[in-house]
């Protein structure tokens, strides 16, 4: 069942586009990331389908019903932000109730479902407490707890993970993840992080420049980029996208070649070029190659324990099977994958 | 890198605060020396005026002669009415301004500001006109409504500069949180403002107790405050120095102790938000 729709959705700040006319549609219980390079337009349109903004022109519908008209409060969606937006005049019991006690609950209902809340989110031992007294990781689990108490129809999050440090980052990602698997509710989760994207959606929606580029499942993105953008944009280390003469053999404007269907011999390959920096992941190595024939480096996944040093000549030979080809536009052509 | 000040220049600027510290205090100091003279002492020269013996008789002549309770009473309500009827009135005006800025509201805030540098002789005709068609003319509600007038755009200035601090994420998580407009400023943005709010507060309570162009002029016996209290002493009969200061110490007195109380406030409250 679609649970959120969007049709020919547009937005201008005064003069500037910042979404061009989209639909898109969104259902019960998916985990749609919108992904895309700051200033895209992303959070944009999360704020749209919150309300927080007025669209310029076209239609949302939740649960078939047109709320594009409608107050953010009367959408029945809860966003968590990535200031986190805590109320710090409140305690975190407080802060977690706010929901509720706007929707007119009687205390005791309030009272279960703030326990239950915090206990789920291991905040028990601070319900008392205020925001500021709070680390960053327990600020970020109330406010998902302020989200959860009210079983909205789906959950908004605007980029929630970009202010803790990498650890933490992580082990809140799980917890959201585990967080949708145990609620199987709708959640739309906004990221620049393509990693983040990677692991926690059902559905990407790639953005670039107020315009949606590709829609698909994470594995469909990266095997099948429909344009250079996205082959680029999905997938650490990029793929590597080489234009010219090279190309040009292989019938195409730009070819793109993923860092791991390169394989890397000391003696012959289709492809020659210099090492330049090599990354130990301990996993994988990552060597990048300044090859003559294209301007741009090669990026190549080797076995960790490859020892190659700099300044050393280096044969790289693609998997065609793997190889994209794009034509002048940076759209692909090639249908097999 | 901290500049580096030398014990001379410590010595110099010291020297100079004071002596305006001194400047600015000094006629405070005198009103408060020769309200215990007699009228006799208080005209001579400041060390003969100095030397000689004091006395509480002034006070006892002053609150004999007029009620100091009637109009202190008056003082705080016109001071406390006006201010807080003005805060109600600047909240939501500070709020819209703040967080759903239009094209004009720049325009809007300095043309209020304008009205700040009229002289008020210039609408006194028409208001007094207005009061007496309202029938408000010497009544404390009177005073009340025009003091708010007076005060409202610095109110607002000050309460939007608050405003201006507070992230707008929080106000749109109230949103998205179920909180209509009337909660979002009650339970949300009014609570995040209490600093600011108080120190726009006290400073317009200040500005109203002192306030002494319109309570003088639209006022006659009912509703005078402690300003008509002072003037009345400064009468065509001749100015009467220990009676005038004596009146003039107990005006000033509950207002100089209320704001030294609430010094920190104030000091934030003058610098309209502008030092963080």
């Amino acid at each position: 069942m679609k649970q959120i729709e969007l049709n020919q959705v547009s937005k201008y700040f005064g003069e500037i586009e910042v979404i061009r006319p989209l639909d898109l549609q969104i259902e019960n219980g998916e985990f749609v990331v919108f992904v895309g390079p700051s200033g895209c337009g992303k959070s944009t349109l999360l704020r749209l389908i919150a309300g927080l903004e007025d669209v310029t022109s076209g239609q949302i519908l939740i649960n078939g019903k047109d709320t594009t008209k409608l107050a953010p409060a009367d959408r029945e969606l809860a966003m968590v932000f990535q200031s986190y937006a805590l109320y710090p005049h409140m305690t975190v019991r407080k802060n977690i109730e706010f929901p509720l006690r706007m929707a007119g609950l009687d205390k005791k209902e309030r009272n279960k479902r703030v326990e239950d809340a915090a206990k789920a989110l291991n905040l028990t031992d601070y319900l008392e407490r205020r925001p500021g007294q709070l680390s960053g990781g327990q600020r970020q689990r109330v406010a998902i707890g302020r989200a959860i108490v009210r079983e909205p129809t789906a959950f908004l999050f605007d980029e929630p993970l970009s202010n803790l440090d990498a650890a933490l980052r992580v082990g809140m990602r799980l917890e959201i993840s585990e967080l949708h698997k145990r609620l199987g509710a709708t959640m739309i989760y906004v990221t620049h992080d393509q990693v983040e994207a990677m692991t926690l959606a059902d559905k990407i929606v790639v953005l670039q420049a107020g315009v949606i580029e590709q829609v698909g499942t994470p594995l469909d993105l990266y095997h099948n980029p429909k344009n250079t953008f996205v082959a680029g944009f999905i997938g650490s280390p990029k793929m590597n996208l080489i234009s010219g003469n090279e190309a040009d053999k292989m019938g195409a404007h730009t070819i793109g070649i993923r860092p791991e269907h390169l394989s890397i011999t000391k003696n012959t390959g289709l492809w020659h070029g210099v090492v330049g920096v090599t990354e130990q992941l301990g996993s994988d190595t990552f060597v990048h190659l300044n090859c003559e024939s294209f301007s741009e480096s090669l990026t190549v996944r080797a076995d960790s324990d490859l020892s190659v040093a700099y300044g050393e000549t280096l044969y790289v030979t693609p998997d065609l099977t793997h190889l994209h080809k794009f034509d002048k536009n940076g759209l692909r052509f090639d249908e097999k994958a | 890198m901290p500049r580096a000040v030398t014990t001379q220049k410590k010595i110099l600027n010291s020297a100079i605060s004071w002596a305006l510290a001194i400047i600015i205090f000094f006629p405070i100091f005198w009103i408060v020396v020769l309200s215990f003279k007699t009228e006799g002492d208080a005209i001579r020269t400041p060390i003969e005026v100095l030397t000689s013996t004091w006395t509480f008789d002034s006070y006892a002549v002053v609150q004999e002669r007029s009620d100091y309770f009637k109009h202190f009473s008056n003082s705080v309500i016109i001071a406390i009415g006006s201010t807080l009827l003005g805060i109600i009135i600047a909240v939501p005006a500070a709020w819209s301004m703040a967080f759903v800025p239009s094209k004009r509201t720049r325009g809007i805030l300095m043309w209020m500001l304008s009205t700040k540098m009229l002289p008020a002789v210039g609408v006194l005709y028409p208001i007094y006109l207005i009061f007496i068609e309202l029938g408000i003319l010497d009544s404390r509600t009177g005073l009340v409504v025009i003091l708010m007038l007076i005060n409202l755009p610095i109110i607002i200035w000050m309460l939007y500069t608050y405003f201006k601090e507070i992230p707008a994420e929080i106000l749109e998580a109230a949103r998205m949180d179920g909180a209509n407009l009337r909660s979002e400023i009650l339970y949300i943005l009014t609570p995040m403002a209490i600093p600011g709010i108080a120190s726009t507060l006290l400073l317009n309570i200040i500005l109203a107790w002192n306030e002494a162009f319109w309570t003088l002029n639209l006022t006659a016996a009912k509703a005078a405050p402690l300003t008509s209290f002072i003037a009345s002493y400064s009468s065509p009969e001749g100015l009467f120095f220990a009676k005038l200061s004596a009146a003039s110490v107990m005006a000033i007195t509950p207002i100089l102790i209320m704001g030294w109380f609430s010094q920190k406030q104030l000091v934030r409250g003058l610098t309209f938000g502008a030092v963080k």
